[in-house]
């Protein structure tokens, strides 16, 4: 199978055109010394109904959430994923647009774009929000990279409480951008304003999660006051679907907000694609990372959209850019807006309200079986952490085989909690469900 | 809106498309007609703080277009005494008058000696002609 | 048209929820949301017309041809999404057990192994989320290979041509490390004498698109190799160009040690208005214990996840990459199998028949056969007709075409960076360049249509001036000020669609 047009007859004119023989004269600049000289060593060519079959096989050997009751977190999340996103994501126009650097071309992405920067500056009551970044993980080392060039200085500080794979990813980057990077540990599931404001003394941001790895409402005004109280910037990275019951961090004094955006719109897809939200208050405006999308007019006088203040990014300020990122995850932050327009300020109200209530319920049954929960004084949101009285991968494995999947292993992560499970109750969970994962996990 | 191509004999240039007005010990400094011309309309002007010091052949600041950003380059060394506010809020006004309204900043000279080794206006426009 | 916000009306609603009949869960005071976000409030028609109206504003592959330099708009292929959307890739959670993820693991080892063969390079990581992210990923390799070596303080260089994208240079700075330019000569290809002067122990590393953003295939790359290897620094190649030489000539054969991947460029993911993407990489045996992890690894008849890699450089992304974008270029690749080399076989093909048909009217910078991609100036129109490159591409939409990559790479002035791709029919790559060769036409006879164009859009052409100076980056609600309100003017129904 391939997707080429040409035809015999078409290559002949074309090469008579050219003015060549062959296809191969057209190859002559490679030196001879680093043709490859055999063919590529791959299986051969299947033909649609075989790839299908393939790929459906592949498929088959991975148990999804249609296959078993999912309690899964840590970061991703089970959310209903409405009708509508896969409606507009079918669209062609959307699924195989470039990037919208000829605006008059892409009206309908920009204006996109703008809405969805309009909805993550309404969750987040940010000023500025960018067309988005490539996770939840790599925006924390954009905010991180913002808030060095912004305050000069060369510490950033994370809460340990922070989901640990975007920690991993801020590490990563750090020392190529001259950071170090400090954390502090949480205690008792959430963290200590006076310990972060005595760690941020000469940080250029804090970034600290809410609700936090653990799922556990953190103190976010009185973090982002330590962080103020230093000279840091506050950054609280956060679950969009949290943010119809939970203030934004624009109200409490941070200066970023960002967080992963797939429990807003994205299927799980073993982790990717999904996007990064990035939000700030107008005075970083300049030093935003990635694309952003701006209301203009044309020359009649109607309005537009066009990708504005590109001076920032990479293909103009090259090395002085404000990041490097050019592909983005625009579809991916559309299926994000389209969702958020299907719930609307009411139903993401009722979504958190309902993820609180479930859980709420999941937190109580637990404790009614005997089973402790490890940070039994806090207010959770979604997902909360529970001791299982034995090493968690075994009561995995056993919860697996009555067709549940009860959470994370927090073990994996934290010291001192190998007989924890991370849980997660989205609003796709039953009582029904959630009485058979007590009963697995009871026994 | 923009101004006619000229290179003012009063004034001393940089290679890098930068002009200098001498006065005494201070001076005034800019971009010239064809830096202007060729960035297209200036939206934003990032200028240096008053009272630091710039030092010849360095960057001082950036003017940006909506489609390309560029260093402005000292043709002598100094402190920065003033600094154009009305090219802060109305970038443009360097492609209406990159000579007078369109000044950046003055400067008060740490070397008068190295306005010895600046291109005059007839040096200037040879330059542009070879490039 | 309106914003979803000026279509929103109190009161209105798509969603449905469960509602458990169930207490509510705690929430202290001081965290609660005090006024809620101003999301649209929509019916499910009014919100599928809404993004079916923008849609329509759109243009994509789908809709025509899309000849952006160094971008690869290539067709692609339905059966991709079909097959990424199968339930078991599609609600697959990443951190679910290794037994219950085999199928997900044997894809991606499989692709990385094929991705290894397509190269010569034998370690592969899929983690990085777009070239941009290889790139860094790439460098912050360089820079754990040197620091273990004990030269991490000497080698601080990284060594770039002129016609590098923007993102090489950006990347350079995010990894910690300098930026040498290299120019090039008069055939298009790295100068040799300006590199020779520039590379030394003081180098870690080249970062090279090959063939370049000219579209040519540099002649001096076994000489680059030499000198690069003889200084004991490594060679980064940049893959944006790999569909001009997929099954012809490996990177990792012709002395490049570590190399990214496009999979939204060679290997079809589709782009998506601007993402996603995914950007792998492949590297040297030597380089393979600095990989992010985990590496995905083959164990008999069983696929795992290793995270024992005491070298590793850490983590670039979340999970293993984005698993959605494997799934599609993996089904592309499998499509074609040993067949790839006549994908670039006939990328090649196209791009030098529009050369061909082009060259007598626009200028051609460098008399060579290209790749799979060239470049034109059109600094002739300018002089002689006051039209530029930029007329030039907002009339070409009138003639239904995307316009091709323009201004880039700089050193060509009022470049054209055109590249058809292998999926395009001869008949599409005709009438492309009978519209250019009318356009250099209309450019001595009637100038203002360019100059005015577009005309067919949905709006003229836009203020980016006025963006920039008073950057309006989100909606407002009752303090936003409609620059007009086209309600009252509605525009005839073919000019709306654009199309």
């Amino acid at each position: 199978m391939s997707f080429l047009s040409l035809t015999e007859r078409d290559r002949e004119q074309m090469l008579e055109t050219i003015g060549v023989g062959s296809i191969d004269e057209l190859f002559e600049q490679i030196p001879e010394g680093v043709r490859l000289g055999r063919a590529l060593d791959l299986e051969p060519a299947l033909s649609e109904p075989e790839l299908v079959a393939h790929l459906t096989e592949l498929a088959s050997r991975n148990v999804d959430t249609g296959r078993e009751i999912s309690f899964l977190g840590a970061g991703i999340y089970d959310h209903y994923v409405p009708a509508v996103v896969d409606a507009v994501l079918a669209r062609g126009e959307f699924l195989t647009a470039y990037t919208p650097y000829q605006p008059e071309m892409s009206q309908g992405v920009l204006q996109a774009i703008f809405e969805y920067q309009t909805a993550i500056c309404e969750l987040t009551g940010m000023d500025v929000s960018n067309a988005s970044g490539y996770d939840g993980t790599t925006v924390a080392a954009d905010a991180c990279y913002l808030a060095r060039q912004a305050t000069g200085r060369s510490t950033v500080v994370l809460a340990e409480a922070l989901n640990p794979q975007v920690r991993q990813v801020v590490k990563t980057y750090a020392p190529g951008f001259g950071l170090d990077v400090v954390e502090v540990p949480h205690r008792d599931g959430t963290t200590d304003p006076d310990k972060l404001r005595a760690a941020a003394g000469d940080a250029a941001c804090v970034i600290f999660q809410q609700p936090n790895f653990f799922g556990c409402m953190e103190p976010a005004p009185d973090l982002a006051a330590a962080a103020n109280d230093a000279g840091a910037l506050p950054v609280a990275h956060v679950d969009p679907v949290s943010l119809g019951v939970l203030e934004a961090p624009g109200a409490y004094g941070c200066s970023i907000a960002i967080g992963e955006g797939q429990s807003a719109g994205n299927f799980q897809s073993y982790g990717g694609p999904h996007y990064g939200f990035f939000a700030a208050r107008s005075e970083f405006i300049r030093r935003m990372p990635g694309r952003i999308s701006g209301e203009t007019v044309d020359s009649d006088g109607k309005r537009g959209f066009v990708l504005t203040l590109q001076t920032r990014e990479q293909h103009i300020r090259r090395e002085k850019a404000t990041s490097n990122i050019t592909t983005n995850q625009t579809l991916l932050a559309l299926a994000g807006l389209v969702h958020l327009s299907w719930l609307g300020p009411q139903g993401l109200r009722e979504l958190g309200e309902t993820c609180l209530a479930l859980s709420r319920y999941a937190k109580d049954r637990l404790a009614d079986a005997g089973l402790e929960l490890v940070f039994p004084d806090k207010a959770t949101f979604k997902e909360f952490a529970v001791r299982v009285g034995r090493p968690a991968k075994s009561a995995i494995g056993d919860a697996r085989a009555a067709g549940i999947n009860p959470g994370y292993a927090l073990g994996r992560d934290y010291a001192g909690l190998d007989d924890a499970l991370l849980v997660a109750v989205t609003e796709k969970r039953t009582t029904a469900e959630i009485d058979r994962l007590v009963e697995v996990l009871a026994a | 809106m923009a101004a006619t191509e000229t290179y003012p004999d009063e004034l001393r240039y940089h290679p890098e498309h930068d002009w200098a007005r001498i006065d005494g010990d201070e001076a005034t400094l800019g971009i010239t007609w064809f830096a202007q011309d060729s960035l297209g309309e200036l939206v934003h002007f990032e200028p240096p703080e008053a009272g630091s010091a710039i030092a010849k052949d360095a960057s001082y600041g950036e003017v940006e277009s909506v489609k390309a950003v560029s260093d402005l380059i000292t043709p002598l060394s100094g402190e920065v005494i003033e600094i154009n506010q009305k090219v802060v809020d109305a970038p443009e006004t360097v492609n209406e008058d990159p000579y007078g309204e369109g000044w950046l900043v003055r400067i008060r000279l740490s070397d008068r000696g190295e306005a010895e080794s600046l291109l005059d206006a007839a040096s200037y426009r040879q330059l542009l002609e070879e490039a | 048209m309106k914003l979803v916000y000026e279509e929103s009306q109190p009161g209105r609603r798509a969603s449905s929820l469960p509602q458990p009949d169930l207490p509510a869960g705690e929430m202290p005071d001081a965290l609660r949301r005090s006024s809620p976000p101003r999301l649209p409030e929509i019916s499910e028609p009014e919100l599928v017309r809404h993004f079916t109206a923008l849609a329509d504003r759109t243009f994509g592959i789908d809709t025509g041809f899309y000849p952006l330099g160094s971008c690869t708009m290539k067709h692609n292929p339905r059966v991709n999404e079909r097959v990424v959307n199968l339930p078991g890739f599609r609600d697959l959670h990443p951190l679910q057990e290794e037994d219950a993820s085999q199928g997900a693991l044997e894809l991606m080892w499989r692709l990385q192994e094929i991705l290894a063969e397509v190269v010569g390079l034998p370690a592969v990581s899929l983690q990085p989320a777009a070239g941009s992210q290889g790139e860094l990923t790439g460098l912050l390799l360089m820079r754990a290979y040197f620091a273990d070596r004990g030269e991490g303080d000497l080698r601080r260089q990284i060594v770039i041509p002129d016609t590098a994208h923007g993102t090489n240079p950006a990347s350079v700075t995010m990894a910690g490390y300098q930026l040498v330019d290299v120019k090039t000569d008069p055939r298009g290809n790295v100068d040799l004498e300006d590199l020779r002067g520039k590379v030394g122990p003081q180098t870690a590393g080249l970062m090279l698109t090959n063939p370049s953003t000219l579209g040519l295939f540099d002649e001096g790359i076994e000489e680059i190799t030499r000198i690069f290897h003889e200084a004991g620094a490594l060679m980064y190649y940049d893959g944006a160009n790999l569909n001009a030489i997929c099954g012809i000539s490996r990177p990792g054969d012709f002395g490049f040690d570590i190399v990214h991947f496009n999979l939204h460029k060679t290997f079809s993911q589709p782009h998506g208005g601007g993402g996603p993407g995914g950007g792998p990489i492949a590297v040297r045996e030597r380089l393979e214990p600095y990989l992010p992890v985990p590496a995905v690894v083959r164990d008999g008849d069983l696929f795992r996840l290793d995270y024992a890699r005491p070298k590793t450089i850490g983590k670039v992304r979340g999970f293993c990459g984005p698993f959605g974008v494997f799934v599609r270029s993996y089904a592309y690749i499998r499509s074609y199998g040993p067949a790839l080399r006549e994908m670039s076989e006939v990328a090649v093909l196209n791009a030098n028949y529009l050369l061909a048909r082009l060259k007598d009217t626009y200028e051609a910078p460098f008399d060579r056969l290209c790749m799979h991609e060239f470049v034109l100036s059109g600094r002739g129109l300018k002089r002689e007709h006051g039209v530029t490159t930029l007329d030039v591409a907002k009339r070409l939409m009138d003639y239904r075409f995307h316009p091709p990559t323009i201004y880039f790479p700089l050193i060509v002035p009022e470049a054209l960076m055109i590249e058809p791709t292998e999926t395009e029919a001869k008949e599409t790559l005709d009438a492309f360049a009978d519209a250019m060769l009318e356009l250099a036409r209309e450019a001595g006879e009637r100038p203002e249509l360019l100059k005015e164009a577009p005309h067919v859009r949905p709006v003229k052409r836009l203020d980016e001036v006025r963006a920039a100076k008073q950057p309006v980056v989100r909606y407002r609600f009752d303090a936003h000020q409609d620059p007009q309100d086209e309600a009252r003017e509605p525009r005839p129904l073919e000019v709306q669609k654009g199309v």
